[in-house]
Order: structure tokens, then C-alpha cells, then sequence
């Protein structure tokens, strides 16, 4: 059964990929990270990013991804063997990424976004209005530490309606979803941000206004300093993650394009448009609220751990302070918003994994959906079982951080270097409809695997509290979330040889166990996607479509 | 609000957003009327 499948309008592509691109991080991690990293300051590195790493590899996978749908493969391991020489037949096994990452992180993510639309229905339900902040809090916690039939039920409800869709196919499905879910999720993006650039000392219980919020977002933290390698590192790292560039999944919404479609204007515009939701609405709605209600301190150490405490367990108690009325819209619009920024993602990790089953498999396209619904199920089990024991954290830091850097890195080795510049360039300008400036096939040559590797040892051998200037002056001690010391678990065990009390003991114990459990099945489901590769390499040889 | 935070605010937005506009407008508007043939093509293996 030929893969045939195509978008059905431009428009629709460009949405499918903004969509894929925009997720809950543009809401929830861009503003955290800003405020970690010396709020104005940290605005420079990350757009001087964008322009050096984020277009470039955006310009590559869309690139990539219509040349392989010229030989009509639509996940990377044969998009990337097509690109190389015969000889060199690991790169197959490097494009494993491209599936592995989707499955591995569509498993853990679509449990995150089931707590999206479990909170919309309670924002409709109205559950919040008259809890305490405490009581919201637990709230989440329960549901996130002890789920019940609720959260399950939820779960399955996302992952069935991802799969639904999923089998309609691209201009049936994903791409009626992006025309509908980008729009709203903008419309509602304007609507919270108005409400979050409007906090007013004195008026609906603030104590403090947005503008103590923005102040703090948008000029320079005192002593921070744009020459400071923590915050590149940091702002490499958000371009990086928010464009979702290093998953596969680009290069398999390009594969369906027309040979003859522009990649360049079309790569522009969806990576642009993450930018504004990222940069003009995420930064406006989560820290200029909680700031004027809670003070900067507050949320500086109540947003150590990341930005989900301040999106599931604060605003929602913050809207409540709104009056009935607008507490229930803006539950609505926040948590609709995050939903549509979820599952606008999920489809695009569906699609990759669709893709290689169709082509290497003969399945049909219903088939292959229902398939990776299946697959996404079981391995995302464990994460929603075990989220207690930290299963749900490894799933994200080993494929949904570590994996993308390592692919990402290897691609751009191969397109600039194996594929070869001049001919990677020629496809980058086919048919474009805009002129991309010539100095991009310098800087995709050099510079954007200059930064990736600079992601990639900030990663790898991150110094102790994330201090670069101590290794500038030639200290460097890795911190426990290196990758070296997590791989290890240096900071698990840390804590057992310091921990007295018999049942904390034993939890750290379990908590070990399941990490550890967590990575075999990782480690499980990467050599089984590498076996399918594998035998569908065979097939094609057997068959004559490999030449 | 400080005046260097509001001036870092509204050029950033104002940046992002007139970037945005711009190439979505253009992908709006530019038509899609491409040769059918498929003049770059290279052989497999790079």
C-alpha cells in the first residue's frame, strides 16, 4: 500500500508545523528560563539563537524532509541514509532517533496533556472557584501523584482522540486540527496576556502590579551580564527545545510536500510564528500574574523546578480572584490553550512513526495509527503508573532533552558536511519564494554546530550550580544534572547515604529501582525501533529498492 | 513599568511580531505556480 498521502493547502502545512512546534514550553518554560537567567539579558542571546541555530536547522530538516519525499520516505532513517554514501550505512541507524524520540516522548507527553483537558473540564465544572491556593495545590498533586479513574480516564481520552485523528491523515486530520487549534490558541493567548499586562496593585486582591512582573522579565537582573556562557547555554537550549527541531518530526511533515514546493518562506514563517507565541504571549501571561499577586521572590523560588507548579497549581487559584465570570473563561482559555499547544505537538510525533510503517510496512494508514496509538499506550503505562517515582522526569530527560541534541547534532554533521554544503544549499533555495541571505551556508556550516555542540557539553558536563565563569577560570566540577552524574545517579544516591529515616529510605530505594527500570525500557524500545530499520533495510534489498 | 524594560518590551514584540506578520502575509500571498518538473535531483548516496 503506496504512501500517498499530502497537505492540502499551504496555509495548512505552515499551521501543522507552527503547531508542531509551539507547546506547553512556549508558556511554561521560555518566561522561567528568562527569569533564571537575568530576565533582560537573557532576551539578546536567545533571538542572536534563533537567528544562528533556530532558522538554520529549521532550514535544514524542512530541506531534508523534501528530499526524502522525493524518494518517497517519510521517517529519517532512510531520509538520512538516502543522503549519505552507500558505504556509510550507520546513518539508517543514526535516523533511529527520529522514531525512537516521537514514540519516547509522545508515550509521556500525551499524559501531560491529558491534564490540560482534564482542567479545562474542571474550569468549565467550576471545581476551583472558593479553594483556598492550598487546596488547589493539592488538587494537582493528587492527581498527578496518586491518579485515580480520572486521570486515567482523561489519558485514554487524549490518546484516543490523538490516534482518531491521527487516521484521518494529514489534510483530513492534523491539518483541520492546526487550522482550528493555532488560531484559538492564539485568540486565547491574546485574551490572557491583555489580562496578565493589566494586574493592578489594590484591584481584583493583587498586591503588586504586571509592571513589577515585566521589569523584572524585560530589564537586566542586577549583576547578570550578556557575556555570561550560563545564560548562551540557556538560551541555546530554549531555541533549541521550543522549535522542536532534533525529533524527526519536521523532516516528516516536509516529506509530504510537493518537489516543487518552497521550503525556505514556509520554514520562516512556522518558525517565526513560534516566536511570537513564545515571545509575545508566553512572556505575558504566567510571570506578570503570579508576580502581582505573589512578588517577584516568590515565583523566583517557586519557579527552580520549572514553570508546570505556576501553570497547573497557581493560576488557577489567580483566575478564581478574576470574579466567577472571567475566573471561568480564563481557566478555559489558559488550560484550551495549553491543550491545543499539546496535541498540535502529539500529532506530529504520530506522524514520523506512521510514516515508517506505511513505507517499509505496507500498513494502512488507519492501521499504522492505531498501531502507534497502541504503542504509545504500553510504553506510556509506566509514566503514568510510576510518576511518583521520577519514570515520567527520565522519559523526558533521555528522549525528550539528550536525544534530540545528539540527533540534531548528527544530522547537521551530515547535511553540511556528508550531503555536502553546496548541494544542501541547492536544496535549501529550490524553489523558494523568498531569497535566503547567502551567509546562511556559512553559518549552517560552521556556526550552527558550533552552538549545538555547545548545547551538547552544556548538557553532558554541566558544572556544579550551573557555574560556567568557575570553568572559565579551570574549575570544573559536574553537577549532579550533568548528563555524566545523572547517568550515574550521583544525586539519588546523595541523598540515600545522607537519609536516616526507614521509609524514606525505602522510597529512595524504589525510586532508584524505577529510574533505572525506566532506562532499560528506553534502552529496549531504541534496539527494537534500530531491529525494524533493520529488517526493513532487508526488505528493501530483497525487493530491489535499494540501489 | 521602567522605561528600559518597557523600550526592551515593545521592540522585542514589536520585532517578533512584524516578522511573523510579514512571512505569513507572504505565504498568504505568494501563489503557488511552480514548473511541474522536477529540475533538482540528485543521486542517492549524497
Amino acid at each position: 500500500m503506496a504512501n500517498k498521502e499530502n497537505w492540502g493547502s499551504r496555509v495548512g502545512l505552515v499551521l501543522a508545523m507552527a503547531g508542531n512546534a509551539v507547546g506547553l514550553g512556549n508558556f511554561l518554560r521560555f518566561p522561567v528560563q528568562a527569569v533564571q537567567n537575568g530576565g533582560g539579558t537573557f532576551i539578546i542571546p536567545y533571538l542572536v539563537c534563533f537567528l544562528l541555530m533556530g532558522i538554520p536547522l529549521l532550514f535544514v530538516e524542512w530541506s531534508m524532509g523534501r528530499f526524502g519525499g522525493k524518494y518517497g520516505d517519510h521517517s529519517t532513517p532512510f531520509i538520512l541514509s538516502n543522503m549519505a554514501p552507500k558505504k556509510q550505512f550507520l546513518w539508517k541507524y543514526v535516523g533511529v532517533f527520529g522514531i525512537f524520540t516521537n514514540l519516547a516522548v509522545a508515550a509521556y507527553y500525551c499524559y501531560l496533556e491529558s491534564w490540560t483537558l482534564s482542567y479545562t473540564w474542571h474550569s468549565i465544572a467550576g471545581s476551583f472557584q472558593g479553594q483556598t491556593a492550598e487546596g488547589i495545590a493539592n488538587f494537582f498533586n493528587n492527581y498527578v501523584l496518586n491518579p485515580g479513574t480520572e486521570a486515567y480516564a482523561f489519558w485514554i481520552l487524549c490518546l484516543v482522540l490523538n490516534t482518531y485523528i491521527l487516521s484521518r491523515g494529514l489534510s483530513g486530520g492534523v491539518e483541520k486540527v492546526a487550522k482550528i487549534g493555532m488560531p484559538l490558541l492564539i485568540f486565547f493567548g491574546i485574551f490572557l496576556a491583555y489580562k496578565g499586562l493589566t494586574v493592578e496593585a489594590g484591584v481584583d486582591g493583587a498586591i503588586f502590579s504586571s509592571s513589577e512582573g515585566l521589569n523584572f522579565l524585560w530589564s537586566p537582573t542586577p549583576g547578570s551580564s550578556i557575556w555570561d556562557p550560563k545564560i548562551w547555554v540557556a538560551a541555546a537550549g530554549q531555541i533549541f527545545f521550543t522549535l522542536s527541531v532534533g525529533m524527526g518530526s519536521i523532516q516528516c511533515y516536509a516529506s509530504y510536500m510537493r518537489q516543487r514546493d518552497d521550503v525556505a518562506l514556509n520554514a520562516m514563517s512556522a518558525g517565526w510564528m513560534n516566536e511570537f507565541v513564545e515571545v509575545c504571549l508566553g512572556a505575558a501571561i504566567v510571570i506578570p500574574i503570579s508576580v502581582g499577586y505573589f512578588g517577584i521572590d516568590w515565583v523566583i523560588e517557586n519557579t527552580k523546578n520549572g514553570g508546570l507548579g505556576l501553570g497547573f497549581r497557581t493560576l488557577p487559584y489567580l483566575f478564581q480572584q478574576w470574579g466567577p465570570v472571567i475566573a471561568l473563561i480564563s481557566g478555559v482559555f489558559w488550560f484550551g490553550l495549553l491543550f491545543f499547544a499539546g496535541i498540535t505537538s502529539s500529532l506530529a510525533m504520530g506522524t514520523p512513526c506512521m510514516g515508517f510503517l506505511q513505507d517499509e510496512f505496507k500498513m494502512s494508514r488507519e492501521k499504522s495509527a492505531w498501531t502507534f496509538g497502541a504503542a504509545v499506550f504500553i510504553l506510556g503505562l509506566p509514566t503514568v503508573l510510576f510518576f511518583k517515582y521520577g519514570v515520567f522526569d527520565e522519559y523526558d530527560y533521555w528522549a525528550g532533552t539528550i536525544s534530540l541534541v545528539v540527533f540534531a547534532l548528527l544530522e547537521i554533521i551530515l547535511f553540511a558536511w556528508i550531503f555536502g554544503m553546496e548541494k544542501g544549499w541547492k536544496e535549501i533555495t529550490a524553489y523558494a519564494d523568498i531569497k535566503v541571505p547567502v551567509v546562511f551556508k556559512f553559518i549552517i556550516k560552521w556556526v550552527t554546530p558550533t552552538l549545538l555542540l555547545l548545547v551538547f557539553i552544556g548538557a553532558f558536563f554541566k558544572p556544579e550550580g550551573n557555574d560556567w565563569n568557575a570553568v572559565m577560570q579551570g574549575r570544573w566540577v559536574l553537577d549532579d544534572g550533568s548528563v555524566i552524574n545523572t547517568m550515574l545517579n550521583n544525586g539519588l544516591h546523595k541523598k540515600i547515604a545522607a537519609t536516616t529515616d526507614a521509609a524514606q529510605l525505602e522510597e529512595l530505594n524504589k525510586q532508584l529501582t524505577y529510574i533505572n527500570l525506566s532506562r532499560l525500557l528506553l534502552v529496549a524500545m531504541f534496539a527494537t525501533v534500530a531491529a525494524m530499520v533493520y529488517i526493513a533495510y532487508r526488505k528493501r534489498v530483497k525487493e530491489g529498492r535499494w540501489s | 513599568m521602567n522605561s528600559q524594560a518597557l523600550i526592551t518590551m515593545v521592540l522585542t514584540n514589536l520585532v517578533v511580531a512584524g516578522f511573523t506578520a510579514y512571512f505569513f502575509w507572504k505565504v498568504l500571498k505568494t501563489p503557488l505556480d511552480k514548473p511541474e518538473n522536477d529540475d533538482i535531483d540528485f543521486p542517492h548516496g549524497g
